[in-house]
Formats: C-alpha cells, structure tokens, sequence
C-alpha cells in the first residue's frame, strides 16, 4: 500500500518498462494468493466451516451415525426446559465472574511484583509462569491428589490452621471454588506476563516527573499506571472473560477432577455440551447449546466493549 | 539502552529500601509456594504407593513407579505418538504460518484485507466451542482415529499468522526490492531471504505450538479411540481410571510427560516471555 512500484519510482517509463511493471504485479498477486491459499483453506474448513455448521445442525437432529434429520426449533425449545442446560449456564456465569477479577488483580499484581530488572524479579517472573508449561491434565492431576479428602496434604495443612473436614472437591458448594483457585494459579503467570508487556510501555519519565512533584507510590500507581495500562487492561479482560466461557483450561480441569460433579456443580456448559454431543450422541443439541454459549459470549464481548469504550480506542 | 534503563527505575517510585525489600520477600514465598505443587509432583514420583500422602521426604526413595510406568504400561509409544503429532504440527504450521503472514503483510492481492479479516474472527473461536462440529467435519473427511486426524486440524491457528504478519509489516522493504529487482521470483525471496530473517520469532513460535500440542489433551480425546493412538495425555486419564487408588504410578507418569516440557521452557524461556509479552496488543 505504501509502495509506489509503478511508475513513480521507475526511471525510464517506456511502453517495454510499463509491461514489466504489469507483469511484476501480477506475479505478486499470484505469489500473494498462492502463500495464503493453504492456511486459508485450512482455516475455512477446520474452522470455519465448523463455526457454521454449529449454527445449521442446531436445527437439525444429527444421531452419531450420520442420520441428519431438520427439526427447525425443537432443540432451542428443548434447551429451555432442560434445567441440566440452565444450571450449566449458571455455572458459567459464576466462573466468569470469579475467574476474571481474580486473573486481572493476580496478573497485575505479580506483573508490579516482578518489573524490576533484577535477577530476582526474573527468577520470580520464571518460578510465577511455570504452571503455564504443565498440562491441564497433570495439573488436574497435581491438584487432586492434594486435595484428596482428609489425608491429601491440602486438608493437613488446612487441618493445621483449625480447618477441619473440608471436602474442596466433594461438596457442591466448593467444588467451583477449588476449579477457580486452580485456574488462577494455572492462568495468572500468563496475565502477569501481558501486563509486564503493558507497565514496560509506559514511559519512565512519567513516574520520575510523578516523584518530582512529591507523588506517593500509590498515586502514581492510581494516576499514571492504571490509565495508561487501559489498553493491556481491556486485553486482559477480554481474554479472560473468552477464556472463562469458553476455554479449553476449564475443559480439561473438569473432565480429569470432577466430570462436573458434585451435583453438577462444575459442569460447566462446555462440558455440558461434550458430556451431550459424545456420550448422548446428541450432536445437533450440542450444536444448538454451543451457538447459543456463542450468543453469550459475543454479548459479553460487546458489553465489555460499550463499558470500556474499546480501552485502548478511546486514546488513540 | 533506554527500556532497561527505565525498567531498572520504574518500580522504585516512592519505595525505600527497607520496604523493597520486605516485597522481594513476599514475591519469593508465593513464589516458591506457586512451584510448590510441581515440586510435590516431583518428589512424590519416587515415593512408594504407601507413601504417597505422607508429609515430608518419603521414608525411602524408590525408582519403582518410574519402571512401572515404562514397563508395564506402553508408554514409550504414548510418548512417540505425541512427539511425533507434536513436531509434525509445528513444522507444518510454521511453514504455512509464515507464508500466509509475508503474503498477508507484504505482497498485494485481491482480497487480501478480507481475507485478514476472516482469518483473524477465527481468533475467537475455542476449540470447546466448534468441537462438536468439527469433529463431524473430521469424520467426513475419513480422518477419524488417525495420525492425520490428530495433526491436520490442529495446524490451523491464526494466532500464529497474526503474529507473523506483525512481525513482517515492521521488517524493512529494501532486501526484498533488491532481489525483486534483479528477477527473484518470490518463493526464492521467501526461502533466502524472508525465512533466515524471521528465524528467532519463528523458533520461539516454534517452541509454543510444540507445547501446546504435546500439552494438548482435548482434541486428541475427541479424535482417538485405538489405544494405539493416545497421545501421553490421553494416556494419564485413563490410568488414572483404571488404577484409581494407586496414585504414585498416575503422578510417575504425570512426571514423565512434564519433565520435556520443563526443560524447553528453562532453555528458551527468554523467547517464550518475550513472544508472549509481545502478542498482548499491537
């Protein structure tokens, strides 16, 4: 776009020169089309595609032996009387709501903890991400076995503190708890790592100006920090909330720990849909429910747009 | 140069040594206790099953589970299944990755901005959410429990074109007119010329998409079923079915899987922070 290969920058711009010139350009459409073509075609059908098909086979009855039949509403219908589906909304909603304040406070806080240029603050930057290179399936893992009722070495410690009998994966009302705690452990070196990204934009001559005029560290942190971080912040929302609603961490946390247990109180509408979709072989339902956990999602996103004002748009 | 410079002053602003230092404390004991439970799964790989809810250092160390894992279970082939969907997606990817970003940043074709724009709405889309439907389309296709079925689908990322395509719109023009200039088709600039430039951020792509792959467990559960086929991940969920109550062999084999992975991080743990600090904006 910014280019200017015909004609401006040619010397001698003869009939002979202009054909190169035309021919040049339509190689480099060629080439253009050609290096795209094959990511192209692979995102159209394994994604794509995909994404589409969820919106058409929600009106369909599909049977896991290729019987596709058109029922028009029945499943939208069905999703409002299945209170399994309700409640694994319900669940969602209240992870979103624990998980994404929880990963913004952790990762901006780690990412303060860990700014300065010190062989510490990297060594702390390094053990803080490392939960991010394990497997969701050994972290479930990890953390089940610690919170093993009573003899795991969670309920020993806590038992140490006076906490007694806390069953973190057996009771229904902690259940959730415990795959949130777990995910912000997972997730936060992750987040600490954006925001790092974000503090080190900011121009340090802000915060000697800020100390200059006698400014305590808090109100740098409040006047010059938190709105030049706006931008990182929306990211980080944004991320998260997608994460929280439908990412595969949560996925995995739940089919390896608790399989939505107790009392469904971790299903999650992602494993909800699985649980339907390959156990039930129900897959236009499961279809249906995911357009519809979709629906959600986008209208998550645009309520996070409309009360950030786009974060980082509202600058520029 | 002025960012170190600035990060070495920024956090101090108002901070007195003394108070510095009591945060260096805190930051390093949740630190460590972060590590905690990786540390746990380690230690707790050479306790025997008796031992494994015992706190503290076992009563004795023993290589017992380690053997059990490799010699009564088949886990070697687990592992060499996903080393191999693993490399075969991260070669596959960055090949086709880097082409669609130079051609998505550079060369001029129609549709181009459209084509950028799809690509980049795939963004948003988790595997959770279109697993139903791809899963349909993968069976369509015949690749249902199979190699190509565990690699194919998972190459197609546009987190990885995005990033290349950032990463070539700030690369100058010069190298490539010069070479446009003297007849260079434009596979030859891509070989010679693009490929060897972009070869640290490729290498750090590379190292995230061999992670995430071998880390992967969903898309794999959903698209094997011979036992051939698992993928170690696959393979830890069911011993961890079938030998519920033996824990020790689970966390043996939870350890093996995760001892890879720890190493390529403490390698190349520079590339992996600084790509994934880059990728938040911009």
């Amino acid at each position: 776009m910014t280019r200017s290969a015909e004609g401006s920058t040619e010397v001698a711009a003869g009939p002979p020169r202009r054909r190169r010139v035309t021919s040049q350009r339509r190689r480099e459409q060629i080439a253009g089309a050609l290096f795209v073509l094959p990511d192209l075609l692979g995102l159209l059908v394994f994604a794509g595609l995909p994404m589409m098909l969820a919106v058409v086979l929600g009106f369909f009855a599909v049977d896991g032996f290729g019987g596709y039949r058109f029922v028009g509403l029945a499943n939208y219908r069905r999703m409002l009387h299945d209170a399994l589906f309700l409640q694994s909304l319900r669940v969602t909603l209240l992870y979103v709501v624990l998980l994404v304040p929880s990963l913004y406070l952790s990762g901006f806080a780690l990412a303060l903890l860990v700014q300065r240029r010190s062989v510490l603050s990297g060594l702390l930057r390094t053990l803080f991400f490392l939960p991010q290179m394990i497997s969701l399936v050994v972290v479930a893992i990890i953390w089940q076995v610690l919170l093993v009722d009573k003899i795991g070495l969670v309920s020993r410690l806590s038992a140490l503190l006076g906490v007694h009998n806390l069953s973190w994966l057996g009771d229904p009302r902690l259940a959730l708890y415990a795959v949130v705690f777990i995910s912000v452990w997972f997730l936060m070196g992750f987040y600490m790592l954006i925001f790092l990204g974000g503090l080190q934009d900011i121009p340090r001559e802000y915060y000697d100006a800020a100390r200059m005029d006698g400014a305590s560290a808090w109100a740098s942190l409040r006047y010059i920090t938190l709105p030049l971080l706006k931008p990182t912040s929306f990211f980080v929302l944004l991320v998260s909330t997608v994460a929280a609603v439908a990412g595969g961490q949560a996925f995995d946390l739940i089919y390896v720990m608790t399989k939505g247990g107790p009392a469904n109180a971790t299903a999650l509408a992602i494993y909800y849909i699985y649980q339907q979709a390959f156990q039930y072989n129900e897959f236009g339902y499961g279809c249906a429910m995911a357009t519809v956990l979709v629906v959600i999602l986008m209208a998550l996103t645009l309520l996070l747009f409309a009360f950030t004002r786009g974060g980082r748009f509202e600058q520029g | 140069m002025s960012r170190a410079d600035s990060a070495a002053h920024r956090g101090r602003a108002g901070i007195t040594p003394a108070s510095a230092q009591l945060w260096s404390l805190l930051g390093l004991g949740l630190a460590l206790a972060t590590v905690a439970p990786i540390a746990w799964m380690f230690v707790t790989t050479f306790k025997s099953g008796a031992d494994v809810f015992s706190l503290g250092a076992p009563h004795h160390l023993t290589l017992s589970n380690l053997v059990y894992v490799f010699t009564q279970v088949d886990f070697l082939r687990f592992l060499f299944n996903t080393f191999i969907v693993s490399s075969a997606v991260t070669v596959v990817a960055i090949v086709l990755h880097s082409m669609a970003g130079y051609a998505l940043a550079r060369l001029r074709f129609p549709g181009r901005e459209i084509i950028f724009l799809a690509m980049f709405s795939t963004f948003l889309v988790s595997l959770p959410v279109i697993i139903v439907p791809l899963f349909l389309v993968v069976k369509t296709l015949g690749l249902l429990d199979s190699y190509g079925g565990l690699i194919i689908p998972s190459v197609f990322n546009a987190f990885g074109i995005f990033l290349l395509r950032q990463f070539y719109l700030g690369v100058p023009r010069e190298l490539e007119e010069a070479a446009i200039m003297d007849g260079a088709g434009y596979w030859q600039i891509y070989r010679s010329i693009i490929l060897p430039l972009s070869r640290p951020i490729l290498s750090s792509l590379a190292i995230l998409f061999f992670l995430a792959n071998w880390n992967a467990f969903l898309w794999p559960l959903t698209v094997t079923n011979s036992k051939s086929l698992w993928v170690v991940q696959v393979a830890i969920v069911s011993f961890q079915g079938q030998y519920s109550g033996s824990w020790n062999y689970v966390i043996a084999a939870s350890s093996v899987v995760t001892v890879p992975t720890i190493l390529l991080f403490l390698l190349f743990q520079r590339n992996i922070i600084e790509s994934i600090k880059t990728s938040g904006l911009k």
